[in-house]
């Protein structure tokens, strides 16, 4: 097969200058069984030859569980295809056809060159609350505390989010509301997950707002790009829970963070 | 020759690691906060690792080289973890997984350490579920087990098939909630470069920021490498593209050195290779074995489609050698069967190297629901990836390189030879001996994560130590040998990119170095790789800029090391004149073609010390009290 490419390069986000532009490349002799990235592999090893400068783009797993790949293809975060931009394969497209390449489009996603965007913000939501505040040492048998398996389905549902930002990124208010939902959920229908409830969609919600993530104003978009499927309800229960905490609780805990 | 101490306590083997708990040196809580631990990595071990020591108020900073700590290549284990908590009421204890993993390890490891790891395998699960970790449950709420390669009981913990994924989601909030603590920093997109040495003592490291290219130094009374394994040796593996061995490559230069280099794990169950540009290989996971049937035609060269082959024409040539354990048997035993095949002409496929996985029996008996409930997802991305559909058609599949039992030598407080430095999680060799069982990985990480490493740097903590400023001339000596490192990269000059090397440097030490070997393949290995790296440092292209994001050179740096890895694998693979475990010389064979070992000559470690082409091997002799040495059998 083969494909003209139109990649977005950019030396430096941090540069006010260089706003940025797409080159184009025409790749050929791709076997249809390549991913993207691989077809990108080749043809950084390509430019090396011809002594340019390689695409940089982010990734490591390359089978769609680290969240590392990050590329908006043809204008959807990590494709049409509804997977992550590892798994996109070469026999999802037309042969011969154009495939735009761009990096995540959110101001909460500095661009670090080219393809590679900062997604720090995400981790800094997850401090504000993404977890259950036990530390090491003895815990009681896990049988003592049983949990059926259609709540064990419900949190494992939500849990499995990889953290790649295609939600944020798909947004048209550049909104964090699945990724964070997602985490709520997992967390808030365990039963381990009880005592800190309020404090940690408070504290979640507050940081989401202080990175200067948007509000939702149900496009859907989020959930139609996640390569998980992460279902739109779980916004659904971060609002609940959310209403709920500032109806009922009482002092506001401190726990939004400055942004970094 | 040192004389290597692998420190292991008195008493008898079940009451060891709770003597050496009573026995060691605390640092009171007032002054924790004064010690600083550098943690490298933020893999299961890693970060299990700084989360327990932040809990307990040390500072610590945690460097990875991804963009966020959470992707950690340990996200990618699909199958699960294990525990002896015997709730299938099997009979299974410590005692019995201690003695599997001994066996499994063709008795190439520490009985003191793997005797720990079992029992502290309760523990772990009881953790990751306070955590939040979303383990299968039974319809009566309690935990799910099933089982897993090499193993006779239920003792594997799983959810669904991303295990890994939730465990280590578990341990990076535990280290987020330090984090917010205040207790741990992250660098997150920063490589460590190398180890710095005061008075005897691992004090330091310098590192790169791989955004801004600036080189750092940091300080601390302990430095923790939980680096990871080294299998992209072989280029195309199951790791993560960035999974690499500079940490504790660096390391061992510096002078810690590297035990079993050669024993490295290739797993029975992966996609096979489709072309030349392929970047990795995808496992799928083992837990697949407990239901799927594998086989190849009789007939060489029968091209009907799978359905059509009655029964009397396949051979399930596991389930006809390994009667006991059949599909289950353990990994090296089920990656080399299917190699035999596959050499006598018998596999399938584009390639002719593959075999059949099948699922008709186990859907037939169970039901697709029932198939579907267990490995829903991993067929889904089976399907995704081959564009076949496993429910109607079995899978093909064949071995890939995976995992690296050995790795950086440590004795039973997981220090390396060099005081101060620690190697925990799959950085170091201490537990698997020659051959990996399947879910132990997992297992071993987060024992030593959570539950050894963190008492056993307190230890080290414990011991006074003089300030240090980043501004000794060690840090000086050592941070110019990195910047001259980086700089003699950038000056090849060039036309061909580190992954062509890379992809060339694989293709030698998996044909040569992989699942068989011999002393003329080494002996030609170990030229092959040398005429590479003289090319990689003569034909190498990085581009320009080292002070910037620049990935290009992060990749050449990286292939660098695993250039000189492949050679001291090859010079190990070649001294240990016997099979075991992963490590088959095709001149030590029974006549049914099985592994044998030379339990007079090689019941040992051998730890390298560096050498450049000369590197030293130290042995560590291995005493086998509780188990008695013997043929492994899976018959
Ligand atoms: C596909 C797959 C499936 C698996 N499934 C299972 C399973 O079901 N059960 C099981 O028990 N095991 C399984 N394993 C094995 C297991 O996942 C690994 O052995 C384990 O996760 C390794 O964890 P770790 O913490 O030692 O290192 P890793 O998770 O590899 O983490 C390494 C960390 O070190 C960092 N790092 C490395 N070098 C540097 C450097 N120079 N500077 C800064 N940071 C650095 C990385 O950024 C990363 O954070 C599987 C492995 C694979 C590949
Ligand atoms: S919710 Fe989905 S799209 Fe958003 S970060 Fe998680 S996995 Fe990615
Ligand atoms: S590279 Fe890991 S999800 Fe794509």
């Amino acid at each position: 097969m083969k494909f003209t490419l139109e990649i977005w390069r950019q030396f430096d986000g941090s540069d006010e200058n260089d706003k940025g532009r797409f080159e184009t490349f025409q790749v050929e002799d791709i076997d249809p069984d390549a991913s993207l990235l691989e077809v990108l592999d080749q043809l950084n090893e390509r430019l090396s030859r011809e002594k340019q400068r390689n695409i940089a783009f982010d990734s490591d797993c390359r089978e769609g569980i680290c969240g590392a790949c990050s590329l908006v293809i043809d204008g959807t975060p990590h494709g049409p295809q509804q997977v992550t931009s590892c798994q996109t394969y070469m026999r999802d497209f037309i042969d011969g056809q154009t495939i735009t390449i761009e990096p995540y489009r959110a101001n909460t996603f500095p661009v670090i060159r080219d393809l590679a965007v900062d997604r720090g913000a995400l981790d800094r939501v997850i401090q504000a609350g993404g977890y259950i505040s036990t530390t090491t040492g003895p815990q009681p048998d896990p049988n003592a505390m049983p949990v059926s398996p259609e709540v064990q389905e419900q949190a494992m549902d939500a849990a499995i989010c990889i953290g790649c930002g295609a939600c944020v990124a798909a947004c048209p208010n550049g909104a964090a509301m699945l990724f964070t939902g997602a985490k709520v959920t997992h967390l808030n229908v365990l039963p381990q997950g009880q005592p800190e409830r309020q404090d940690r969609v408070i504290g979640m919600v507050e940081q989401m707002d202080a990175e200067g993530f948007g509000g939702c104003t149900n496009y859907g978009e989020c959930s139609r790009v996640c390569p998980q499927e992460i279902s739109i309800d779980v916004i659904g229960m971060l609002n609940r829970e959310y209403r709920k905490a500032k109806l009922t609780k009482k002092s506001k805990p401190d726990k939004a963070m400055t942004t970094q | 020759m040192t004389v290597l101490d692998s420190k292991i306590p008195a008493g008898p083997l079940q009451d060891k690691w709770q003597n050496w708990l009573d026995a060691h040196t605390l640092v009171g809580p007032r002054n924790r906060a004064g010690k600083n631990v550098i943690v490298i990595g933020t893999g299961l071990a890693g970060a299990s690792c700084a989360a327990s020591l932040g809990a307990q108020g040390f500072k610590v900073k945690s460097f990875c080289f991804q963009d966020s700590p959470r992707r950690a290549h340990s996200i990618a284990a699909q199958g699960g973890i294990n525990a002896a908590k015997d709730y299938a009421n099997e009979g299974d204890s410590a005692h019995r997984l201690f003695k599997d993993t001994i066996k499994g390890g063709d008795f190439r490891s520490r009985e003191a350490n793997v005797m720990r790891l079992a029992q502290l395998s309760e523990n772990i699960i009881d953790q990751a579920v306070a955590q939040g970790v979303p383990f299968n449950r039974e319809y009566s709420g309690a935990l799910a087990t099933r089982s897993f390669g090499g193993v006779l009981v239920q003792r594997t913990f799983y959810t669904r098939g991303q295990t890994g994924q939730q465990l280590l989601l578990g341990a990076y909030s535990a280290l987020e909630h330090q984090v917010a603590a205040g207790n741990i920093e992250v660098f997150n997109r920063h490589e460590m470069q190398d180890v710095v040495i005061v008075d005897g003592e691992a004090r330091g490291v310098i590192v790169r920021n791989l955004i801004t290219g600036e080189i750092e130094r940091h300080a601390a009374d302990a430095v923790v490498l939980a680096s990871g394994g080294y299998t992209n040796v072989y280029y195309l593996s199951t790791n993560a593209m960035g999974s690499n061995v500079t940490a504790t490559w660096r390391a061992h230069k510096r002078g810690a050195f590297f035990a079993n280099p050669c024993y490295t794990q290739i797993h029975p169950t992966c996609i096979p290779q489709s072309g030349e540009y392929q970047s990795k290989l995808t496992l799928m996971s083992e837990s697949l074995r407990n239901d799927g049937r594998i086989w190849v035609p009789r007939k060489s060269g029968d091209d009907r489609p799978p359905a059509e082959v009655p029964e009397a024409e396949r051979y399930y040539f596991l389930e006809e050698r390994y009667p006991a354990f059949g599909n289950l048997a353990p990994r090296d035993i089920a990656s080399r069967a299917a190699k035999v095949v596959c050499d006598d002409g018998l596999g399938v496929g584009g390639t002719g190297r593959g075999v059949f996985l099948d699922f008709r029996d186990a859907i037939g008996a169970q039901g697709k629901d029932a198939i579907e409930r267990k490995y829903g997802n991993l067929f889904e991305m089976y399907s995704r990836i081959t564009g076949d559909n496993p429910y109607e058609t079995p899978m093909m599949i064949y071995p890939a390189p995976h995992y690296a039992m050995g790795g950086l030598w440590v004795d039973y407080e997981l220090q390396t030879t060099i005081p101060g430095l620690f190697a925990i999680g799959e950085a170091n060799f201490s537990d698997h001996g020659a051959n990996r069982l399947g879910a132990s990985a997992l297992m071993q990480c987060l024992a030593d994560g959570y539950f050894v490493a963190p008492h056993t740097v307190t230890n080290h903590l414990a011991k006074n130590h003089d300030e240090v400023s980043t501004s000794d001339s060690a840090f000086d000596e050592v941070e110019s040998d990195v910047r001259g490192h980086i700089q003699k990269l950038m000056d090849v000059g060039g036309g061909t990119s580190a992954q062509a090397f890379h992809r060339e440097m694989g293709h030698v030490m998996l044909d040569k170095c992989g699942m068989s070997r011999t002393a003329e393949g080494l002996d030609e290995a170990l030229t092959d790789m040398r005429k590479i790296k003289a090319e990689f440092w003569s034909d190498l292209r990085v581009d320009p800029g080292d002070e910037e994001f620049n990935q290009s050179l992060e990749y050449a740096n990286r292939v660098s090391d695993f250039l000189e890895l492949g050679e001291l694998m090859i010079h190990d693979a070649r001294r240990r004149e016997e099979s075991c475990g992963g490590h088959f010389r095709e001149e030590h064979q029974t006549d049914d073609g099985e592994a044998l070992r030379d339990d007079d000559h090689f019941a040992k470690v051998t730890a390298w010390e560096f050498g450049g082409d000369d590197p030293v091997p130290h042995d560590e002799a291995l005493v086998f009290d509780d188990v008695k040495l013997a043929t492994r059998s899976y018959k």
